[in-house]
């Protein structure tokens, strides 16, 4: 597969999930991902991989749960409310240490709020969601490429951490059709012998999968082994692409769909004479506090866009603690902002603020 | 002959014979088996093991190796033993007499 | 008498010293403890059926030889620890969710023995939108299903199965029936699922009563092989902290008053096309 096909996000996650060798998919329908499990209850069968509607999304993040703790690749994918639904599976394989990939196609909430895309489960995504102190590497795509590119980085990385993936798309990505273009990939040999619960040979101790630790003493233990897991993943994992910040005076930050409505606002903003660049997060966890923190010295005002009513722009300040002011900008409910208003909204801050 | 209410009153030579082991520091005092033993062979302590548990003493007099007790024990602490319904021979020579035996016991020729 | 008075006629000297020679009984082992129990002693009250049941389960593997082929799945509840106790590789599923997990395992492994240990409060309640589904899909799995119609771990609540009348601490006086519903009979609703293969409730209250659950276990693995559904095994268990009563005279309960309500037997038989590979 090397040419360039038109696909469809979630199809064309749906495709790598098959080339990245995943063995099983358990998923429910939801709008606006069911195609994923449309179309893999049509391909996985021809490449005699595990495909299968659960009851629930209760039950496909448990059926994730047992094939994941088998040392199987697995996944699962839903949208908001169907994640919220997943927490407590995801808590249970991030205690239990068990690589796995979690798909939200971000729909606009709470509640069944409506099918059109948001950025709402920011929260839910990068600061828990479930209950106990455990962190997912959150990846988010920003076009239908990235979609099918981060299914290979997300089982590659949950494998290497033994701990579950995030993948925060949205129902605009997950449903706009781009060219795609699904790079060769093999999949790697990763010894699970020493956990997986295959069954019991003479020849090893018994594996058992738990995230039970009754004694305190254990229990510390173990989440200190977890924090220090995800201190690694701090110190090593974090992505992010930067637009015109080299003589940027001003910064967005956006991740996602908001950051491509951000780049063509950077454009109009930049044919007015105002000198502002993007950055744009890929892993939203880890953050990329330190280069956050690096611009922060460099620029005047920074502008958090998002369709949500203020989430990322919390760790932005965070980032910059202080040093220059960080607005926010955002739609709600499935609505999306233009460049336009976005651009607008930008003037009016730079006079506010009297940083021109 | 003493009175004993198990299922051999008359005291007759018994065909089988069983004997149990238990492990008296595992037993929780449950009585579940002296419940379940036909011959009233197990009864219940009145020391304490190391759990502070009163723990099962068995009879292996009466004992006639059935296994109710072991199947209905929750924590698998009884071992159970039967005879073979053949006896076997076992010698039980002195030593010193045997070494002198095995030089007179031969074919003459 | 001459030392050749002591050789005995006949091809061969035969060794004929009564006096020093016995008859003694020779005893063989007829019961021992699983080998593919851990080595240790187990939380369990005493009298606790769940030790029984984890004994019961564990001699069948190891009879049948399937150490290695062998993954179970633990519940929440009193037998949470349950992969303490069994030598097999284990998997600690959420509350309810175990069937959910066993599927999971056994689609990615068809050829593995896996089973599920569940309560009355993880398989009828909270899970039962799991359970009934994985036996509608027929998944190839064992469900063993220890019912003692209470929540044992947490202190003695009232479950689906509790019975009308009985007193728990969320029923202090007495399960209300036009409150809170009749207890479920799980394993005659979900007989009525075509994917159900075999299903049957038995007891472990005495040593017959153990022997037949140990048969029914044993088939319930065999049947395993033949991919044709799941099998349920209920067991009535006592829950003797939380009935207030000793372990006998919980024995006398499930013999008196819980039978009444879960009568013991065979629910559902594979018919004899089914098995006649064995």
């Amino acid at each position: 597969m090397t040419e360039f096909k038109l696909m469809k996000g979630n199809e064309a996650m749906a495709e790598a999930a098959i080339l990245a060798g995943c063995d099983a998919y358990f998923g429910y329908p939801i709008t606006p991902q069911s195609e994923v499990l449309e179309y893999l209850a049509r391909e996985m069968p021809k490449h005699n991989r595990i495909v299968m509607q659960a009851e629930s999304e209760v039950a496909s993040i448990n059926m994730v749960y047992g094939a994941a703790g088998a040392g199987f690749r697995t996944m699962t994918s839903s949208s908001s409310p169907g994640i919220s639904l997943m927490q407590e599976g995801i808590s249970y394989i991030a205690g239990a240490e068990l690589p796995c990939l979690i798909v939200n196609v971000n729909r606009a909430g709470p509640g069944l709020g409506t099918i059109q895309p948001g950025q709402g489960d920011y929260f839910q995504s990068t600061k828990g969601g479930g209950h106990g102190d455990y962190r997912m590497i959150v990846l988010a795509p920003a076009s239908v490429q990235e979609m099918a590119d981060f299914v290979y980085l997300g089982f590659d990385l949950a494998e290497k951490y033994r701990n579950p993936v995030l993948m925060l798309s949205d129902g605009a990505i997950g449903q706009m059709m781009e060219k795609v273009k699904f790079k060769p990939y093999t999949r790697p040999e990763v010894d699970k012998s020493g956990w997986a619960t295959t069954g019991k040979p003479k020849t090893r101790k018994r594996n058992y999968i738990t995230s039970l630790h009754i004694l305190p003493e254990k229990m510390e233990e173990h989440n200190r082994h977890l924090e220090e897991k995800f201190k690694k993943i701090r110190e090593n994992e974090v992505r992010f692409e930067e637009y015109n910040t080299a003589d940027a005076e001003f910064l967005f930050v956006a991740y996602g769909l908001s950051a491509r409505i951000c780049q063509k606002a950077m454009d109009m903003a930049r044919q007015k004479g105002i000198k502002i660049g993007l950055l744009r997060p890929i892993t939203l966890y880890p953050y990329p506090y330190q280069r956050l923190n690096e611009l922060a010295s460099q620029v005047k005002l920074m502008l958090s866009v998002e369709l949500n009513s203020g989430q990322m722009v919390e760790d932005v300040r965070l980032a910059v603690n202080g040093k220059v002011p960080v607005e926010f900008y955002g739609r709600m409910g499935g609505m999306m902002p233009t460049p336009e208003e976005i651009v607008h909204h930008l003037e009016t801050l730079i006079q506010y603020h009297h940083v021109n | 002959m003493e009175q004993n209410n198990n299922s051999n009153p008359a005291g007759k030579e018994r065909k089988v014979k069983g004997k149990v082991e238990i492990d008296i520091q595992r037993c929780k005092g449950c009585e579940l088996c002296t419940t379940a033993c036909k011959e009233h062979a197990l009864t219940l302590s009145d020391t304490i093991n190391i759990k502070g548990y009163r723990y099962i003493l068995a009879n292996n007099e009466v004992c006639t190796g059935c296994v109710n007790c072991a199947l209905v024990c929750p924590d698998a602490v009884i071992t159970v033993y039967r005879t073979h319904p053949k006896k076997k021979p076992v010698d039980i020579t002195p030593t010193d007499i045997r070494e002198q035996l095995q030089t007179i016991i031969v074919p003459a020729k | 008498m001459s030392i050749d008075q002591h050789v005995l006629p006949g091809p061969e000297p035969v060794l004929n010293l009564p006096a020093c020679h016995r008859e003694e009984d020779e005893y063989e082992m007829v019961y021992h403890k699983p080998a593919t129990m851990v080595d240790t002693a187990m939380h369990y009250c005493p009298g606790c059926a769940h030790s029984l049941v984890h004994k019961l389960i564990m001699e069948v593997v190891e009879e049948m030889d399937i150490q290695e082929q062998t993954v179970g799945v633990a519940p929440v509840g009193c037998s949470v620890f349950a992969y303490d106790y069994m030598d097999i590789d284990m998997q600690e599923a959420a509350h309810g969710r175990a069937c959910a997990v066993a599927t999971g395992i056994k689609r990615l492994m068809p050829d593995k023995y896996v089973f599920t240990y569940q309560g009355d409060g993880d398989l009828a309640a909270i899970g039962i939108a799991e359970t009934l589904h994985a036996i509608n899909r027929g998944e190839n799995i064992l469900i063993v299903f220890v019912n003692n119609a209470v929540y044992g771990m947490t202190s003695g609540q009232m479950a689906p199965t509790t019975l009308p009348g009985m007193h728990t601490t969320t029923s202090p006086d007495g399960r209300d029936v036009s409150y809170y519903g009749a207890p479920i009979k799980v394993s005659e609703l979900m007989s009525n699922l075509p994917g159900s293969f075999y299903v049957t409730r038995q007891a472990v209250h005495n040593p017959n009563a153990v022997r037949r659950t140990k048969k029914a276990l044993q088939n319930a693995f065999k049947y395993q092989q033949l991919h044709k559904g799941t099998c349920l095994v209920e067991i009535i268990g006592n829950c003797p902290s939380n009935w207030k009563m000793t372990p006998v005279e919980a024995a006398k309960f499930i013999d008196e008053e819980m039978v009444k309500t879960f009568p013991l037997g065979d629910i559902k038989v594979p018919n004899a096309e089914d098995l006649k590979i064995f």
